[in-house]
């Protein structure tokens, strides 16, 4: 694991992209305080999903509105799934896994 | 190999027999043919569009997916012009041919067209200005005319011509009917009955109408400027529309050497006379002797067909129909079935009438039973007479109470009276039976029902008994839609609720409202509950950007590539040369990919990246257009009074001062204005969520609840006001209002037919309910609390609010 940023970069309750390897991710910090991370671009079109809606469960792209189930990455409306990450808080810090 | 069934004609009986034969899982290689380039749609609801109550768009019952999921191939626009019956073929205008095991012909009728001089111009079809009336393109092309003209003449005065001549004052002010009998509907009516029709016609309608008029001679070299009687009077006129019956399309069938007479002949199987593959259903046939000209009698013989084309009931007998007729002119209630007048000695028949009413009721009984029936002006008991007459029911001792409401058992049929096979929507020809079927199997809410069965969905006076039916069927179990009456979909509640439980427990926040009445956080609600906070609360609302859409965060809109477009404020669509150089020099500087007029009257600058969003809003230095947002859009306006000849109020200046005032005011939907000044309505103030027109004398018109987008609707006039300052105050009212009352994302144009234009004056115009200073000092606080979102450009609202999301490259 590794520090991508700080959890006070992502306002509680929106997500934020961060470029980990030349790769975008999309780190979302849930209003419950955990967080969860996906690929930051949309399978369906492109879109960005760290500037999707989310609640303790789902996130929102805002192109669509498809959804996709934020733990396991899921599709909820029969989309391709998400790559998602595990991905932890160290003290202030956002930690990254592997996907 | 599948049997290859072969349909020609795709109106409401073709599709419809299709329908039954895929109800009864009927396996078929299915090929239509239709002379109209559409799919099918509900014929009777012309008289509605034409009227301008109802949009095309709701008139489609079968539209083109539709034939792609069940595997049919419609041939639009195509007409078959010759059937080799010993080959098995049929043969189109454009050549093909199409061999068939089974054939059904269902062409339909077309509109009788007298051969009056001057109707047709050689070569050329109809004379310009004259118009039938039977098919959608029949229906459009008359309004386009009828709008650019003044009078128009209608010949017939049957239920064509009675709704054609109602529908084409929607479009010109003056209408006249000629009708060549004695008095108006007379294949239904009697003479009594008619002069009773009549004198509601030009009284409460003013249609002026003539009776007993031929007309000889449609006048005019180039256009129509008149038409002329017998009696060698000229009737003025710019349009002609012909509503003088019509005729069955057989002829092509009888070219083919197929039994004709008045239609083509067929059995009680609705198989063509001596034919055993070929059958014929609806007004192109003629079943003992009878041609229809209703739907009713279609749905019936449709049944029958598909039951010995697919094998389900090979006993299935088609008896005839009774048919009931009944005008759909709102204000003008006729219905009548059966005889007009009693016909034998010993036929029982009893008449009221109420002149000055309008109101003239009929019933003749025969043995006991009902054989005829003539309501005008007063339809209450029509749907209980209906009844007793298609089934031949015992008829009350006290025969009055066929005529009227005595206070005892009322006149509304009993749901459970009913039998199973009655039918119910006589639009689409819809059970009791199969209502309750689709109770049975767990739809339990109307709105549900009417969607699954169509009942209801076509002229929609059955909607009451409909519900009724449900609710019987339901045993009062009936379910409210919930997706329907709640405001967002994660919390179960219906607007009004949702809005006094906020109030009672002070809920200020988006998640405080889902901690305290819905459990479980919903992103697809966040954003409904903050807009309905910050209308509620305004200054005191406690913002969580969370609850915003992405465009709310950033105050711009998103796009396919994840940029986002600019579009500044300017107001009545008015600018300057400073500010156009401004905006040029920004969109150079920027290197902003395109630069654009948009439909609101403003530009925009379109693929910004977001983290320059602040920039660019800093180096324009104008506020926010807000085209992003569910809220106040744009005034679109006119040049009006100060530059144009016509103007003769000043809508830019008044559309200006209205977008100064209400902008950025966010609500349930969007709102877009305009003003124009006069009603040539260059400014598309018709057709806006509130628009303002110009008349003569100083007064403003306010139209409200009109939409040109996804759907069309003209708005409807609220009232008409003598100051621009009435206006402004009036709309204030008005859009507070709809903050208030309309669903989310549920725009004027549903809100306002939904509450009724009625109400929505009563409330607005009038304070009625005296809540007018209540909804005003709302808005005034909204007002006053506005600040535009492009100020909060130097301090980022939240950490990364313009950081970026993505690379930027599309996928396809
Ligand atoms: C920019 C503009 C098109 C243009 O180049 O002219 C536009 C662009 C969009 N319109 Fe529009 N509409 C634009 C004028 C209109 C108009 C005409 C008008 O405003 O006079 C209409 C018909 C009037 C109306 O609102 O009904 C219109 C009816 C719609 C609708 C259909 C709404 C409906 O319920 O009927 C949508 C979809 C929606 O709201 O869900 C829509 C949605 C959109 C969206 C916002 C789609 C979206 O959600 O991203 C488009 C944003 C494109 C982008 O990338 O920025 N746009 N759109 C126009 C901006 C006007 C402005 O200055 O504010
Ligand atoms: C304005 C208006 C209002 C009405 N109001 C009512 C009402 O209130 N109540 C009521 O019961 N009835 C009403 N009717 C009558 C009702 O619409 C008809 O009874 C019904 O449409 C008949 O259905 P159909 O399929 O037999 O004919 P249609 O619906 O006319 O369908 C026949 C189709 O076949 C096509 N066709 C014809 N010849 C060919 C060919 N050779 N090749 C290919 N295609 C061909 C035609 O273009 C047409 O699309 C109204 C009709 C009109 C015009
Ligand atoms: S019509 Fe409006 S919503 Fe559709 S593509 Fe054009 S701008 Fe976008
Ligand atoms: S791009 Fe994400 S839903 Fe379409």
């Amino acid at each position: 694991m590794r520090v991508i940023g700080r959890v006070d970069e992502i306002p509680p309750g929106e997500g934020r992209a961060f470029a980990v390897d030349g790769q975008m991710i999309a780190v979302f910090r849930l209003r419950d305080g955990s967080l969860r991370a996906t690929q930051a671009v949309c399978p369906h079109k492109g879109g960005p999903l760290a500037d999707g809606q989310i609640d303790l469960k789902q996130v929102l792209c805002p192109l669509h509105l498809n959804a996709w189930d934020l733990t396991t990455g899921c599709s909820l409306s029969g989309q391709p799934d998400l790559t998602v990450y595990d991905v932890l808080i160290d003290d202030d810090k956002i930690l990254l896994g592997d996907a | 190999m599948r049997q290859r069934l072969v349909v020609i004609g795709n109106g409401m009986a073709g599709a419809r027999t299709v329908e039954e034969i895929l109800a009864r899982g009927g396996d078929f290689d299915i090929t239509m043919f239709g002379d109209e380039p559409y799919g099918n749609y509900n014929r009777i609801m012309l008289s509605n569009v034409l009227a301008g109550v109802e949009d095309e768009s709701g008139i489609f019952l079968n539209d083109l997916s539709w034939y792609v999921g069940h595997g049919i191939t419609l041939h639009t626009g195509t007409r078959i012009e010759r059937i080799d019956r010993l080959a098995r073929t049929v043969h189109a205008a454009d050549g093909t041919a199409t061999p068939y095991d089974k054939l059904i012909i269902a062409t339909g009728s077309r509109a009788f067209v007298p051969p009056i001089p001057g109707l047709h111009r050689p070569g050329r079809g109809y004379h310009q200005g004259v118009f039938a009336f039977r098919t959608l393109d029949d229906t459009r092309a008359m309004i386009r005319y009828a709008k650019e003209h003044q009078r128009a003449v209608v010949i017939g005065g049957g239920l064509l011509g009675l709704e054609a001549a109602r529908g084409l004052q929607s479009h010109l002010p003056h209408v006249t009917l000629i009708h060549a009998a004695g008095h108006l509907m007379n294949a239904q009516l009697n003479e009594v009955a008619g002069g009773m029709l009549k004198q509601s016609v030009e009284a409460r309608l003013g249609i002026e109408v003539v009776v007993n008029g031929r007309t000889t001679e449609i006048l005019g070299k180039h256009a129509v400027t008149g038409v002329k009687l017998d009696d060698g009077r000229v009737i003025e006129c710019d349009v002609v529309v012909v509503a003088a019956g019509i005729r069955a399309n057989a002829e092509m069938a009888a070219a083919s050497g197929f039994a004709v007479e008045r239609g083509i002949v067929v059995d009680d199987r609705m198989r063509v006379r001596d034919e055993d593959d070929v059958y014929a259903v609806g007004e192109c046939a003629q079943h003992r002797g009878e041609t229809y000209g209703l739907v009713a009698p279609l749905w019936d013989q449709a049944k029958v067909l598909a039951d010995h084309l697919t094998g389900t009931n090979p006993l299935a007998e088609y008896h005839g129909s009774q048919v009931a007729t009944k005008l759909k002119v709102a204000g003008v209630d006729v219905a009548s079935m059966g005889l007009k007048e009693p016909e034998r000695d010993d036929d029982e028949s009893l008449t009221f009438t109420e002149p000055a009413k309008g109101i003239y009721k009929n019933v003749i009984i025969r043995d006991g039973r009902l054989v005829g029936a003539t309501m005008v002006g007063d339809v209450k008991k029509v749907a209980f007479l209906m009844q007793a007459f298609d089934r031949g029911l015992a008829l009350p001792e006290e025969r009055a109470e066929l005529m009227f409401d005595l206070g005892g058992p009322a006149g509304e049929v009993k749901v459970e009276d009913m039998a199973d096979d009655e039918q119910v929507c006589n639009c689409n020809g819809v059970s009791k039976g199969a209502i309750c079927a689709t109770v049975q199997q767990g739809c339990k809410t109307v709105s549900g029902v009417m969607d699954k069965t169509r009942a209801g969905k076509g002229c929609g006076t059955c909607k009451p008994i409909v519900q009724r039916i449900v609710e019987w069927a339901a045993g009062g179990e009936v379910e409210e839609d919930p997706a329907a009456s709640y405001y967002v979909p994660g919390i179960p509640m219906p607007k009004p609720e949702l809005m006094n439980a906020i109030r009672v427990h002070d809920l200020r926040s988006v998640s405080s409202v889902f901690a305290k009445l819905g459990g479980e956080e919903d992103a697809k609600s966040k954003m409904g509950l903050a807009s309905l906070l910050k209308m509620m609360w305004g200054g005191d609302y406690v913002d969580e950007r969370d609850a915003r859409f992405i465009n709310d965060r950033v105050h711009a809109n998103i796009q396919r590539d994840g940029t986002f477009s600019v579009v500044p404020q300017m107001k009545g669509g008015v600018t300057t040369p400073a500010q156009l150089r401004r905006i040029a020099e920004v969109a150079e500087k920027h290197d902003v990919p395109m630069v654009k007029l948009t439909g609101g009257q403003r530009i925009d600058l379109l693929g910004i990246p977001k983290e320059k969003l602040p920039e660019v809003w800093a180096d324009l230095d104008m506020p926010s257009g807000w085209a992003y947002g569910k809220s106040f859009r744009t005034v679109k306006t006119c040049v009006g009074s100060d530059f144009c000849r016509f103007g003769v109020g000043d809508s830019t200046a008044l559309g200006i001062a209205l977008e100064e005032r209400y902008q950025g005011i966010e609500g349930p939907g969007k709102m877009k204005l305009a003003v124009t000044g006069c009603p040539r309505n260059c400014a598309e103030a018709y057709v806006k969520d509130l628009g303002v027109v110009a008349i003569d004398g100083g007064k403003w018109e306010i139209y409200v609840g009109g939409a040109a987008g996804a759907h069309i609707r003209k708005g409807d006039l609220l009232t008409t006001v003598g100051s621009a300052a009435e206006v402004m105050v009036l709309t204030g009212r008005f859009l507070q209002y709809y903050r208030e009352n309309a669903n989310w994302l549920e725009r004027t144009y549903a809100f306002v037919p939904r509450v009724g234009i009625d109400r929505v004056r009563e409330i607005v115009v009038d304070d009625k309910d005296g809540i007018a200073a209540g909804l005003d000092a709302a808005m005034d606080a909204s007002v006053a609390a506005y600040r535009d979102p492009w100020k909060d450009r130097d301090q980022p609202a939240t950490p990364g609010q313009f950081r970026t999301s993505l690379p930027l490259t599309v996928l396809t």
